[in-house]
C-alpha cells in the first residue's frame, strides 16, 4: 500500500466504528415492524376483500398517530371506494371503539372483519367482540403482515438522526477549520444561540412576525448568520493581533455572545416566528430529504473542496502544522487564522438559524454546551487537537458516531445520565486510537 | 568521583568502564547496527564519528536503555548489565546529553538540575540546599550560572553547563555528549572542552559525537568511527588526518570537500545599506552580485542571522533600505520579499524551514500556489509536475512525493528548502547556515547546488559559524561582531581562519 492508502486509512479510520456502532445498534434494536404504509394498506384491504363477501362491514381501528390515521385513510378508501358506509374507522383509545362497537351493536347488523394495527390488533375490546357484543357475530380481526426489522434502521428514525445532528455537523466545519490552525473555538454554542435570538427578534420586531415574509425571514437569518460572522472576524482578529491564546479568547467571546442573546431576548423565547418559519429546519423540499440534512452535506461537500482543492484549504494546514515556517514561505498567516475564526462564526450562526428553525423560536439557551459536541465531533472525526492535520469527511462521521450513539442508546431505552458516559468513553476511545496510529 | 571502582559481584578490575560488543539492532527495513563494538575506559574521551545514518545514536540510544538491542553484550565496569529503560541507565551511571536539550524552559537551573531528585527536608523541598549544591557543580566545571534564573534566559552555552552538571549530579560514570559545539560560538566551545577534560580527569569516560572534525583532535583521545552500522576503523585522535577520517566515514576518498567554482560576478543584484535593528544589527551595508557567493562570517551572537532576517523581513528593521537588480523594493514582510524575489532558506530546518508532518509535495509547493492555482483552486496536475521537477533536478532521494519531509535525511530535508525556492524562481537566496546537522557526504551536494545556483547568476548570501566552510565556498567575506561589520575579505587561497578570527573578535 503506497503512502495514499496510508493516509486515506488513517484520515478516515474512524468510517468502520461507525459502521460497526451502525450494526451493532441495529441488531440491539431490531423488532417486529408494522408497515403502516400506502402499500400495506392495499396489500391488507386486498386480503380482507378476498376473505368475505362483496358488502362486509369492516370496522378499522388505529391509533391517533398521523401514519396510522394515514393507513387507515389509504385502507377505508381502498375498501369502500364508494360512501355506502360499510366500513367505519375509529381513532383513539380502547375506549373509543369500545364506544364505536357499542353504536354498532345497537344500530343493528353484523359486522364482518376489523381491521387493525399490531398494536391495536392487542386491545382486549376487539378480543371481546363475540362476548360483548353478541349482535355483531364474531368478526376476523386482521393486520398487516409484520416483518422483523431494526427500529433503529427505519426510515423515519434515519431522517430523525440526521436531522438532530444537522445543527451540530454544520458548526463543526468551521471548527475543524478553527482546530486544523492549531486554534479552539469555544464561542460557537453561544454564537448560534445569538444567531437565534438575532433572527427571531428581527422577524417579531421588524419584519411582521407571524405575518413576516419568506424574504423577510430570509433577510432575518443573512443578517444573524453575518452578524456572527462579524463576531468570528473581531475573536481571530485579537487572537493574531495580540497574540493571545484562542482558548481564552474565545472564552471571552461565548461569555459575551451568550450576554447580549440574553440582553436581546429579555432572557426569553421569541415566539412570534411565522408556520413557515419550520421550512428550512423540517422541511422536506427536494425528493424528500429534509432540508436541513441537504444543507448539511452540501456544506461538507464545499469544505471538502475548500480545504483539499484550493490555496486557502492548503494554508490552513501550513499555518497549524508550524505557523512560522509558513509566515517565512509567505503565507499571510494573519488573515489564514482570521478566515478560520469567520468561518466558525458564520456556521455557528447558520446552526442557530436552524436550530431556530427546528423548534420555531429562538431563545439565549439555546446551543449550550453545544460548543462540547462540536468539538467532540471534531476530535472523533480523527482532527488532531495539535494542528496541521484532520479532513472535513472525518468530522462528519464522528459527528454521526456521536448521533447515532445518542439515538441508539435512546431506542434502547438507555436513561440520559447513562448516555452521558458512554459518550465520554467514546470520546476518549477516539482519542486513544489516535495516539495508538501515532506510536 | 570514584567512577570505575564500583566493585560488582564479578568484577574483572583490568576491563574499560564500558565494554559493547556486538550489538545489533534492525529496524523493519534497515540493520540500524551490525555488530558494533565500542570501550571506552575511565578517564577517556573517545570521539564517536560518521555519517548521518551510521548508527551513532541507535547506538547510544542502547547504551541509555532507550532501545532494547536484538543482540549484543554491554559490560559496565566488567559487570553484564541489560536495562530495560532509560531510568534503569541512568541509575548504573549513564548520562546523555541530546543535541536538543531537554531543561524545561521556566524553572532555575538549580531546578532543572534536581529534577525528580528534588532534596527534601521534612518532606518539603529545600531550595537553598539545591541552589548551594548547584553553585558547587558549577563551580566544579568551572563556570558560573546564576541558579535563580529560569533557564530559558540562559545562553545555550550555559543551559549545557546546567545539563552536565545535572549528568554529574547523579554520578555519571559515562557521559554521552551529542553534537555538544553545534550552537556554540569557538570561546564557548573552547570553554566546553575545558569542561570536557575537567570531568575526564576525575575519571568520568566521555563519548562525544562530533561533526567538527577539527574538535576531536583537540578533545578527544582516541576515534571510533562508524559506517552502515559497522566499526570501520579508529585509532587515537591525534593520528588520524582529517582526509583519513572523512575517507573513513563516506567510505570513499573526497577528492575536494569545497567544489571548484568559476563565475565571474556580474552586475550587483541586492544592495542592502543601514540596515538597523535594536543592538542586534546596527548599520550592516552590503551588496551581492548576481553568479557571487558572500559569506557572512562571525561569532554566535554577531548578528548574521538577524541580518538574513531584516533583509528577508522576517523581522521589523528599524532603519535601512534594499535594492534588488537598482531598483528599491519595500520589505515589510516575508511575503513582499518573495515577491521580489528574495528567498530565506532558515538554520533551523525543522521549526522555520519545512512543515515536518506534511507531505514534501506541499512543502515544495507552499510558496509556490499562487502561480499554481487558479481562482483559488491548486491544479493538481501542475503541482506534482513542478514538484517532480525540481526534485530530480535537485536530486532529491524520495520514495514518492507524498511522504512526510519528516522523513527525510537533513541533507534531503535541506534540498527540498531549495527546491521549494528555486520553483519560486527566487533570484537572491540567502542561506543561513546551509549544512548544518548535514553529514559530510551529503555536504558536498549542498556545496554544489549552490554554485550551480550562483552560477545561473543568482546571487547568494551565506551566514556560517563553520570557518572552512566560509573559506571553501565565498566569493568574498564579510565579518561581523556585535552587530556590526568589521571587516570585508576578498576570498582566495592565501585568506587563513585567523585573518577572520581576527576581524570577527574585534
Amino acid at each position: 500500500m503506497g503512502p495514499l492508502g496510508h493516509r486515506l486509512l488513517a484520515d478516515y479510520r474512524m468510517v468502520p466504528v461507525l459502521v460497526v456502532l451502525v450494526g451493532a445498534l441495529s441488531i440491539l434494536t431490531i423488532a417486529d415492524q408494522a408497515p403502516l404504509d400506502d402499500a400495506a394498506a392495499r396489500r391488507l384491504a386486498a386480503t380482507i376483500r378476498a376473505a368475505g363477501p362483496p358488502d362486509q362491514r369492516v370496522l378499522v381501528v388505529v391509533r391517533s398517530r398521523p401514519e396510522e390515521q394515514a393507513f387507515a385513510k389509504t385502507l377505508a378508501r381502498e375498501l369502500d371506494p364508494g360512501t355506502d358506509e360499510r366500513v367505519e374507522v375509529v381513532r383513539g383509545d380502547p375506549a373509543a371503539a369500545r364506544e364505536a362497537l357499542g353504536r354498532l351493536a345497537a344500530a343493528g347488523g353484523r359486522l364482518d372483519a376489523v381491521a387493525a394495527t399490531p398494536t391495536t390488533a392487542g386491545w382486549l375490546v376487539l378480543a371481546d367482540i363475540p362476548a360483548a357484543f353478541p349482535t355483531l357475530g364474531s368478526p376476523r380481526v386482521f393486520v398487516p403482515t409484520a416483518r422483523r426489522w431494526p427500529n433503529f434502521l427505519r426510515g423515519d428514525n434515519l431522517v430523525n438522526v440526521a436531522n438532530q445532528i444537522a445543527v451540530i455537523a454544520i458548526m463543526a466545519i468551521g471548527m475543524t477549520a478553527v482546530i486544523i490552525t492549531g486554534g479552539i473555538d469555544l464561542s460557537v454554542g453561544s454564537l448560534a444561540a445569538l444567531s437565534s435570538v438575532v433572527a427571531t427578534r428581527l422577524i417579531r420586531d421588524h419584519l411582521g412576525g407571524v405575518d413576516a415574509s419568506a424574504g423577510g425571514m430570509v433577510l432575518a437569518c443573512a443578517t444573524a448568520i453575518a452578524a456572527c460572522g462579524l463576531v468570528g472576524w473581531g475573536t481571530g482578529a485579537v487572537i493574531t493581533f495580540f497574540q493571545v491564546p484562542p482558548f481564552i479568547v474565545t472564552l471571552a467571546t461565548m461569555l459575551m455572545a451568550g450576554g447580549l442573546a440574553s440582553i436581546l431576548s429579555g432572557g426569553e423565547s421569541i415566539h412570534q416566528v411565522p408556520e413557515s418559519f419550520v421550512r428550512l429546519g423540517r422541511g422536506a423540499d427536494v425528493a424528500g430529504i429534509p432540508n436541513a440534512v441537504l444543507l448539511t452535506v452540501l456544506l461538507y461537500v464545499a469544505a471538502h473542496v475548500v480545504l483539499s482543492r484550493t490555496r486557502l484549504g492548503r494554508h490552513l494546514y501550513a499555518v497549524g502544522g508550524n505557523a512560522e515556517a509558513a509566515r517565512l514561505a509567505g503565507v499571510p498567516v494573519r488573515r489564514v487564522v482570521r478566515a478560520a475564526y469567520v468561518a466558525s462564526g458564520l456556521l455557528a450562526g447558520l446552526g442557530g438559524v436552524v436550530l431556530a428553525s427546528q423548534l420555531r423560536s429562538g431563545s439565549p439557551t439555546y446551543g449550550a454546551m453545544y460548543e462540547l459536541y462540536v468539538i467532540a465531533a471534531v476530535v472523533v472525526g480523527g482532527t488532531s487537537l495539535g494542528g496541521g492535520e484532520g479532513r472535513v469527511i472525518g468530522t462528519l462521521v464522528g459527528a454521526l458516531i456521536i448521533a447515532v450513539i445518542q439515538n441508539g442508546m435512546n431506542l434502547a431505552g438507555i436513561e440520559s445520565y447513562t448516555q452521558k458516559i458512554v459518550l465520554g468513553l467514546v470520546i476518549l476511545s477516539a482519542v486513544l486510537l489516535d495516539r495508538l496510529r501515532r506510536r | 568521583m570514584t567512577a570505575g571502582t564500583r566493585p560488582g559481584s564479578d568484577a574483572d578490575p583490568a576491563a574499560p568502564l564500558l565494554a559493547m560488543t556486538g550489538i545489533v539492532k534492525s529496524y523493519p527495513g534497515v540493520r540500524a547496527l551490525d555488530g558494533v563494538d565500542l570501550e571506552v575506559a575511565a578517564g577517556e574521551v573517545v570521539a564517536l564519528v560518521g555519517e548521518n545514518g551510521a548508527g551513532k545514536s541507535t547506538l547510544m540510544k542502547v547504551l541509555g536503555g532507550v532501545v532494547a538491542p536484538d543482540a549484543g553484550r554491554i559490560r559496565l565496569a566488567g559487570r553484564a548489565v541489560a536495562w530495560r529503560s532509560p531510568r534503569e541507565a541512568r541509575a548504573a551511571g549513564i548520562a546523555v546529553i541530546h543535541q536538543e536539550l531537554s531543561l524545561v524552559p521556566g524553572l532555575t537551573a538549580s531546578e532543572n538540575i534536581f529534577l525528580g531528585q528534588e532534596p527534601t527536608r521534612h518532606g518539603f523541598l529545600a531550595p537553598a540546599v539545591e541552589r548551594r549544591r548547584t553553585v558547587d557543580l558549577v563551580a566544579r566545571l568551572g563556570a558560573h550560572v546564576d541558579p535563580h534564573v529560569p533557564c530559558g534566559r540562559l545562553t545555550t552555552s550555559q543551559q549545557q553547563l546546567v545539563e552536565i552538571a545535572r549528568a554529574i549530579s547523579t554520578d555519571a560514570r559515562v557521559l554521552v555528549m551529542d553534537e555538544p559545539t553545534a550552537s556554540l560560538s569557538h570561546a564557548e566551545a573552547a570553554r566546553l572542552h575545558d569542561v570536557i577534560r575537567e570531568l575526564r580527569s576525575s575519571g568520568v569516560a566521555v563519548i562525544y559525537i562530533s561533526h567538527r572534525l577539527e574538535e576531536i583532535a583537540a578533545v578527544c583521545d582516541r576515534v571510533v568511527v562508524l559506517r552502515d552500522g559497522r566499526n570501520v576503523g579508529g585509532g587515537p585522535a591525534g593520528s588520524l588526518g582529517r582526509r583519513a577520517l572523512i575517507a573513513l566515514m563516506v567510505g570513499r576518498d573526497l577528492v575536494d570537500e569545497y567544489p571548484a567554482r568559476d563565475v565571474v560576478p556580474g552586475p550587483v543584484r541586492l544592495a542592502a545599506r543601514g540596515l538597523r535593528r535594536g543592538g542586534a544589527v546596527r548599520d550592516v551595508s552590503f551588496t551581492v552580485r548576481r553568479g557571487e557567493i558572500l559569506a557572512l562570517a562571525g561569532l554566535v551572537g554577531a548578528g548574521r542571522t538577524e541580518t538574513l532576517r531584516l533583509v528577508f523581513g522576517a523581522d521589523r528593521r528599524e532603519a535601512g533600505t534594499i535594492e534588488v537588480d537598482g531598483r528599491p523594493v519595500t520589505v515589510r514582510s516575508p511575503r513582499d520579499a518573495i515577491a521580489a524575489g528574495i528567498a530565506l532558506l532558515t538554520e533551523d530546518r525543522k521549526a522555520e524551514g519545512l512543515v515536518l508532518s506534511h507531505p514534501v509535495r506541499e512543502n515544495i509547493a507552499l510558496p509556490n500556489l499562487a502561480g499554481l492555482s487558479r481562482a483559488g483552486f491548486i491544479d493538481g496536475r501542475r503541482e506534482r509536475a513542478l514538484v517532480d521537477r525540481f526534485a530530480t533536478e535537485l536530486r532529491v532521494r524520495l520514495a514518492h512525493p507524498d511522504v512526510p519531509a519528516a522523513t527525510l535525511s537533513g541533507g534531503n530535508q535541506q534540498k527540498v528548502v531549495i527546491a521549494k525556492w528555486l520553483a519560486r524562481s527566487s533570484d537572491v537566496l540567502l542561506f543561513d547556515e546551509p549544512t548544518r546537522g548535514i553529514d559530510v557526504g551529503a555536504r558536498r551536494e549542498i556545496y554544489l547546488l549552490m554554485n550551480e545556483l550562483a552560477a545561473s547568476g543568482k546571487a547568494i548570501v551565506m551566514a556560517s559559524s563553520d570557518l572552512p566552510e566560509v573559506l571553501g565556498m565565498a566569493d568574498r567575506i564579510l565579518v561581523m561582531h556585535d552587530g556590526r561589520v568589521t571587516g570585508e575579505i576578498a576570498n582566495g587561497p592565501d585568506v587563513t581562519p585567523e585573518q577572520v578570527m581576527a576581524l570577527a573578535v574585534a
